[in-house]
């Protein structure tokens, strides 16, 4: 596989004016590269809900996004609590987030349920205490395996 | 229909509207953004009630045309600004979620 394209962003912890931001740009880039939009939509979807869960629950984090030539690879990590159960975290409407969180809209228990159905492939590597990485798979068009 | 029509239609009050020539193709109600941005189409007109400067990113990812804000509930200036510079169209309404949805639907024949 050649070498990629990468995009790299810090993602600010309990920041929710800011969040999304990474998505929203990355967004804009695979615009400029004339992507479809539908792959656009769901990289875009997914890392918006890596981000926020980011922001909620692990005090930010990195956001990379690989471009390869049949794929679009998302990697988000953090050095926050872990995911105790990953299993029961899938489950759609299971959510830790707090009041405050749930008060502005987040915290419905969607998100890596959401990045699941968005994405054709994802990993959760999660350790309690140490932290999480999400990997995250979309193929371009007509290119999955 | 374009999001302009819609709103003259529903006579919306205007709170940005930098691209009144994108199409609706649909409609979508909740307040929820994780479900919102995991179920809402590109093209629908989103109402809710919920106004943080958060609902313009997920109106931007899930490429939604417009964002309908119901029951007059209260959008901040920066909020509004956010939605100007951003490109996103911004509505707002005194009619509740259920009304703005009976009447979009009636609008475009769903």
């Amino acid at each position: 596989m050649s070498e990629p394209v990468k995009f790299h962003f810090d993602v600010e912890g309990d920041n929710f004016s800011s969040a999304g931001e990474a998505s929203v740009n990355v967004k804009k880039l695979l615009r400029q590269l004339s992507m479809d939009p539908e792959t656009i939509r769901r990289v875009s979807i997914a890392m918006y809900e890596g981000e926020i869960n980011m922001v909620i629950h692990a005090n930010g984090g990195t956001a990379d996004v690989l471009l390869y030539p049949d794929r679009i690879r998302i990697i988000l990590a953090d050095t926050g609590p872990g995911i105790a159960d990953v299993a029961l975290a899938m489950q759609e409407g299971f959510s830790t987030a707090k009041d405050n969180v749930r008060a502005l809209g987040f915290g419905a228990g969607m998100g890596l349920p959401n990045m699941k159905r968005y994405t054709d492939r994802m990993e959760i590597e999660s350790e309690v205490g140490k932290g999480t990485t999400v990997t995250m798979d979309v193929f371009l068009p007509g290119k999955n395996a | 229909m374009t999001a302009k029509e819609l709103r003259e239609a529903l006579a919306l009050q205007v709170l940005s509207e930098p691209d009144p020539d994108r199409t609706v193709t649909g409609g979508y109600a909740g307040d929820l953004l994780s479900w919102v941005m995991g179920r809402a189409q590109s093209g629908d007109a989103w109402v809710t009630i919920m106004t943080n400067r958060n609902i313009l990113a997920v109106a931007a990812l899930a490429d939604t045309a417009c964002v309908i804000v119901a029951e007059d509930s209260v959008v901040e200036a920066d909020v509004t600004a956010l939605a100007v510079e951003k490109g996103l169209n911004l509505y707002r309404s005194s009619l509740t979620g259920f009304d703005l949805c009976c009447r979009i639907g009636s609008l475009l024949g769903v």
